[in-house]
């Protein structure tokens, strides 16, 4: 009865809420600015409310021992397909040129490269445990050091990705010394001003940076002194191989650049999982006055994570420069650290596999949600729920919220949770999500 | 061995410890008793670089003969370099991690150096897979030793109580301590597990390594330690051997009271 009671509350809500918003529409006309109402639509919306709400207080209403062991054999469930997921995806994303479509393949260029940079900061806040809000700065400072070195010193790209790598790493030891003293929030705090510094830096520093206008025809990447050209000629791409110049050949190239330096990262992070470095990140995370007293050096350790976590966003960030051969200090806001996190965060601290389907839900899912929508826009196109259908993609980001929301509602700490053990005597056993802290002390 | 002189700890106007000297001597129990609030822990706080003392030096002179100023060093140099290693009086495991992780954890800068600054380690080359294989058997030995050997890929934090303790000592055993300081290992456990303990510090000792230890226990303190030292507000009221202690006034007085005799000599 309180359940019923609740999910009318809900919907009076949503009908404050939505009637003015979704229920009123401003139309121009010649004879001026009309109002129309759209009472259909905002029906829907109060109606999803109404159930939604009611079915959620249903769902919790269950005993709550039982939902928590459903839980759990979820996540065991999710672990053992893990061995099954991970060669599925790899072979999906070494065929995903063979589609020919160019759109699937930017999209997964985009994708491979939010899953590298996921991977990135995933030392840092998954594994050290450093709650890092201004990991863009990386990003941006790779991105600039490969556009500056390109176009100033006539470098090609495979000299100046170390170079850049470097760059940023340098960066982020730079950070990381003035907040190795700083933990949890404070520590985001500062990392996201840091992050705003590096923006506000390139924009206004305009003998360098060329500022708000950016740095344009940054060279593309060459696959052993082949260009990716579209005259054919010799040193050429094309021309080597007796092929038509395409532009989706770079497009491929490009796609599978990202994918060799996404697994790179992967690589090197879970290696050094199982290393006395990475052991000694996660145990900073687990407890650091407990880690001075066993004679770690704690700042050393610190700056390791932030230094090679900042490289490998380097990386990335020298990739998107080549792969937009445009770069501006807009393409390195808040957004792009809050959504790497959001990755992170939503794929499990310290999982790789998590963060790459995090990542794969997070960007391809949001590009699928649009699509979807405007196809379901273009189906109702009736007269019941006219002007709405055209405006359903805008809605998107509405319902990406939502199943944010629902998501840490059903699995607090990411897709893939528990943590396995680097190092075993007998049988490595997956770690309960519970016991493993997450830096935030 | 460990030498404590004219030590001072200051926090604003209060003085935690004041003006405190004693001596522990090389393969030797020695506990420091006293009140609550007596400064004991913060006296094992400045011992291992937690606290900087605000006047007073501590020395420590290893079995070899090197001497190492423990009040100048940084915190962690004095595990690495002094080898003198600690438990805490709240019972601070990796408790998301497994038990062999927690004790290879210990041995960080010995497998470290193997590593070859972590770049021929990630390329699978050089020494480090003899190390990790050198590393694994020590933790053995120690997991054999607190008998936790068949939980060794349990995570620490699963563990029961009685365990963590001793696993906290197996931690801090596996850095290859000269002078192991334990802040109340007994606490807590029950008359068989601090049995246990008991037996399990005097084989520390056995193997060499000289132990300082905070206990409130009367029975795993009188029975175990070689030489006691008794605070109280921060200043030494007395010390000696346990006979000694239990014998003076000043002490019954302050810490120990006339009724526990008997819970004493039990």
């Amino acid at each position: 009865m309180t359940a019923l009671r609740d999910a009318f509350l809900s919907a009076a809500v949503a009908l404050g809420l939505f009637g003015p918003m979704v229920g009123l529409v401003t139309v121009s006309s010649d004879h001026g600015l009309f109002l129309r109402a759209r009472p259909v639509a905002v029906a829907v919306i109060v109606g999803l409310v109404f159930f939604g709400r009611l079915g959620m207080l249903t769902w919790r209403g269950r005993n709550r021992a039982e939902a928590t062991r459903a839980n759990r054999a979820f996540a065991e469930r999710i672990t053992r397909a893990g061995k099954y997921v991970t060669p599925v995806l790899l072979l999906a994303a070494l065929a995903l040129p063979f589609s020919g479509s160019r759109y699937y393949v930017d999209l997964g260029t985009l994708v491979l490269t939010y899953i590298m940079l996921g991977w990135g900061l995933n030392i840092v806040v998954g594994l050290a445990g450093l709650l890092d809000l201004g990991y863009v700065a990386f990003y941006a400072v790779g991105a600039y050091s490969y556009a500056l070195l390109a176009t100033t010193y006539d470098l090609g790209f495979w000299t100046c990705l170390p170079l850049a790598g470097i760059l940023a790493g340098c960066a982020g030891v730079t950070l990381g010394f003035p907040v190795l003293r700083l933990r949890g929030d404070y520590l985001a705090i500062v990392t996201l001003g840091f992050g705003e510094i590096i923006r506000i830096v390139l924009n206004n520093w305009v003998s360098l940076t060329n500022g708000p206008n950016g740095i344009t025809g940054i060279p593309r990447p060459t696959l052993f002194g082949l260009r990716f050209s579209m005259d054919g000629g010799d040193g050429t791409f094309a021309g080597f191989f007796n092929l038509e110049p395409a532009t989706i050949q770079r497009v491929i190239f490009l796609y599978y650049v990202i994918f060799g330096l996404a697994l790179l990262t992967n690589w090197v992070s879970l290696r050094l999982r199982r290393m006395p470095l990475g052991r000694a990140w996660e145990a900073l995370r687990e407890d650091e006055v407990a880690c001075r007293s066993l004679g770690i050096n704690v700042r050393n350790t610190k700056l390791t994570a932030f230094g090679i976590g900042a490289m490998f966003g380097g990386f990335a960030g020298a990739f998107f420069a080549t792969r937009q051969a445009f770069i501006s200090p807009e393409s390195f806001t808040f957004i792009e650290s809050a959504t790497v996190l959001a990755i992170v965060v939503l794929g499990g601290l310290g999982s790789q596999l998590g963060v790459a389907l995090a990542a794969i839900v997070m960007v391809g899912g949001l590009e699928a949600l649009r699509d979807f929508l405007s196809f379901l826009g273009d189906q109702m196109g009736s007269e019941l729920f006219s002007g709405i259908a055209s405006e359903l993609p805008l809605y998107r980001m509405l319902i990406f919220g939502l199943a944010l929301v629902v998501m840490m509602v059903l699995r607090p700490r990411g897709l893939v949770s528990g943590r396995t053990p680097g190092v075993s005597m007998t049988a490595p056993k997956e770690i309960d999500a519970e016991l493993v802290a997450q830096g935030r002390s | 061995m460990l030498s404590v002189t004219g030590l001072t700890m200051r926090f604003g106007g209060l003085k935690a410890v004041d003006d405190l000297s004693f001596e522990a001597c090389a393969n030797d129990i020695t506990a420091v008793i006293g009140p609550n609030g007596a400064g004991k822990t913060t006296v094992f706080n400045c011992i291992t670089g937690f606290y900087s003392p605000t006047s007073g030096s501590i020395e420590l002179t290893h079995p070899d003969g090197r001497s190492f100023p423990l009040h100048k060093m940084p915190g962690h140099r004095i595990a690495a370099r002094a080898k003198v290693a600690r438990t805490f009086q709240n019972i601070r495991l990796f408790a998301g991690m497994t038990v062999l992780e927690n004790l290879l954890v210990a041995q960080h800068n010995t497998l470290m150096a193997a590593t070859g600054f972590g770049v021929l380690a990630v390329l699978g080359l050089g020494r480090y897979r003899a190390a990790e294989a050198a590393g694994i058997e020590k933790a053995r030995f120690w997991l054999d030793a607190i008998n936790l050997t068949a939980r060794a890929d349990d995570p620490a934090g699963a563990l029961p109580y009685g365990a963590q303790r001793r696993l906290e000592i197996a931690r801090a055993m596996c850095i290859d301590p000269v002078l192991l300081c334990l802040d109340e290992p007994a606490a807590g456990l029950n008359p068989r597990e601090s049995e246990e303990l008991n037996q399990l510090l005097l084989r520390i000792r056995d193997l060499g390594c000289s132990l300082l230890l905070i206990e409130h226990d009367m029975g795993v303190v009188m029975r175990i330690s070689d030489h006691i030292v008794v605070l109280d507000h921060g200043k030494k009221i007395s010390d000696g051997t346990p006979a000694e202690i239990r014998a003076d006034p000043t002490v019954i007085a302050a810490y120990l009271g006339e009724g526990e005799e008997d819970e004493v000599t039990a």
